[in-house]
């Protein structure tokens, strides 16, 4: 039928196809109502519990309220944790229904489909975002110093992140047992030691060495800059650019971990 | 003519199995070349080296003048797994436009796609909600719309009610006539008539290279699955493929 045709040379990257990957991802998303419906409402449903439990709580003069630190630090924490999990069982589902298997047959790259998946839900993190600053500063009145849109920023780094090791974490996981154990195993340790249970001068020397390699740590300590100064912050933008090349490293180890070859 | 797919001593393990031993085959291209033999013969292992997917242990295979799986062959080759694999969350059409922009096709090339297997009118239907038969049509047209010189079937009439058989059939027919070079898996010996040629494969070992007319010249059986036994008989007492 095409016998003729000359053979395209398949690129390492290709706007055009993470694109298509991209949006075919948000189409399975957009037929999913409940969980775009979970996505969106559950953080804000979240935060507000937090709300209510620390509403009544006398905090010390001259500190600021515990709600605003705990609060302003989960909108980090939601779209990393949301977004780990949803990407996990997402690629799971590509290799356990031979979508995967038959995506590496085709002219998409690894760098392709993993950037396809990571912009897909990178926006739906941004839309989440979104949704939960707005409810949070106007329902909760949580007080944040510095401009919203860098929250939001911040907020689709996390997610981002989360995407990013959700796609290597996925890699070695045999079932969706597994995949959804890996969360834990992941995201707890990162939360454990970001300084919000314990601000890290407190810990012990061999755990503050081991949260400084913890990109969530510096996603936390990017919110706090932005919640206690009004303008952008130097040690802000250095904790987004940490984070960020984390996303980075993760993905191109999910994509040197995703084997066309299998057995 | 150079042949469209080239085997050579091809060894495939799985964990400690061997499954594939020293297989070797061509694959004339513009034909329909069936692959046949018993469920767990090792069929879809080697169709997987074909296209690229599967870790070999020894051996080579050689696609359009290339090593298999090389990222050029990946807009020439089609392939449809066993299992359909399509996604069960999007609509029929909106898979096969999905893999249309894969491979730099459009939206009428998946309509057509579409067409070409029978399911313009379940388009707008969840892949979920379709029947098992449809499910492998709509996985069919997701490789058909990259119009693949080579179209690697793995089993695609399995569930399919005789009457769309038939219309499949005749369609790889077309494909070839119009030039795309086709391998398809079965396991029912009743297909193995309507293949221009015919690779017999059975505990991961070939036992058979030509066309239906010479296997049954050779047998000595008008009747293709008596060919198979006898195969089966003469490779077990002699132990020994016959020539």
């Amino acid at each position: 039928m095409t016998a003729g045709t000359t053979p395209r040379p398949t690129a390492p990257l290709s706007p055009r196809l993470t694109t298509a990957t991209a949006s075919r991802v948000l189409r399975q998303l957009r037929h999913d109502h409940r969980t775009v419906a979970m996505l969106l409402v559950l953080p804000s449903a979240l935060l507000g519990l937090l709300y209510l439990i620390w509403s009544d709580v006398p905090t010390a003069p001259g500190q600021p309220e515990t709600f605003d630190r705990i609060g302003l630090t989960m909108l980090g924490v939601f779209p990393f944790v949301v977004m780990f999990l949803v990407t996990s069982i997402a690629m799971l589902r590509e290799r356990t229904s031979g979508t995967l298997e038959r995506l590496l047959t085709t002219p998409l790259s690894r760098p392709d489909l993993l950037l396809g998946y990571g912009a897909a839900f990178g926006l739906a993190a941004a839309v989440q975002a979104l949704v939960t600053v707005t409810v949070a500063v106007t329902a909760y009145d949580l007080d944040v110093a510095g401009p919203l849109a860098l929250v939001v920023l911040i907020a689709v780094v996390d997610a981002a992140l989360g995407v990013a090791l959700g796609l290597l974490a996925s890699a070695f996981a045999r079932s969706e047992f597994q995949a959804v154990q890996f969360m834990p195993v992941i995201v707890l340790p990162q939360f454990f030691l970001c300084g919000l249970l314990v601000p890290r001068e407190q810990l012990a020397g061999w755990l503050q060495a081991v949260s400084d390699v913890l990109p969530l740590t510096y996603a936390v300590e990017a919110l706090r800059e932005v919640g206690a100064s009004t303008e952008a912050t130097g040690t802000m933008w250095v904790d987004v650019g940490v984070v960020a090349g984390a996303a980075l490293l993760a993905l191109g180890l999910a994509a040197a971990t995703l084997r066309r070859r299998t057995n | 003519m150079d042949a469209a797919v080239t085997v050579t001593d091809l060894v495939v393990h799985r964990g400690a199995r061997r499954v594939l031993h020293e297989v070797g085959c061509s694959v004339p291209p513009g034909q329909v070349t069936g692959l046949l033999g018993p469920s767990g013969s090792g069929k879809s292992t080697l169709l997987r080296a074909v296209v690229g997917v599967q870790q070999v242990r020894s051996g080579s295979v050689t696609v359009l003048g290339r090593p298999a799986g090389s990222a050029a062959l990946r807009s020439r080759v089609g392939y449809v797994t066993q299992a359909p694999s399509v996604y069960a969350d999007l609509t029929v059409r909106e898979n096969a436009r999905y893999f249309a922009a894969l491979y730099g096709r459009g939206a009428a090339e998946a309509d057509a796609a579409i067409a070409a297997v029978g399911l313009s009118e379940a388009a707008g239907q969840l892949v979920e909600d379709l029947s098992g038969g449809q499910r492998g049509r709509a996985s069919l047209a997701c490789a058909l719309v990259g119009e693949p010189e080579l179209l690697v079937l793995d089993e695609p009439t399995v569930g399919l009610d005789p009457v769309l058989r038939v219309e499949l059939w005749s369609r790889f027919h077309d494909l070839a006539a119009a030039g795309t070079t086709l391998i398809v898996s079965s396991h029912v010996m009743d297909e193995a008539g309507r293949c221009d040629r015919l690779l017999l494969l059975r505990d991961g070992r070939l036992l058979s290279d030509s066309t239906p007319a010479q296997l049954r010249t050779r047998t000595g059986t008008a009747d293709l699955e008596e060919a198979f036994l006898s195969l089966v008989h003469a490779s077990e007492g002699s132990g020994q493929v016959p020539a």
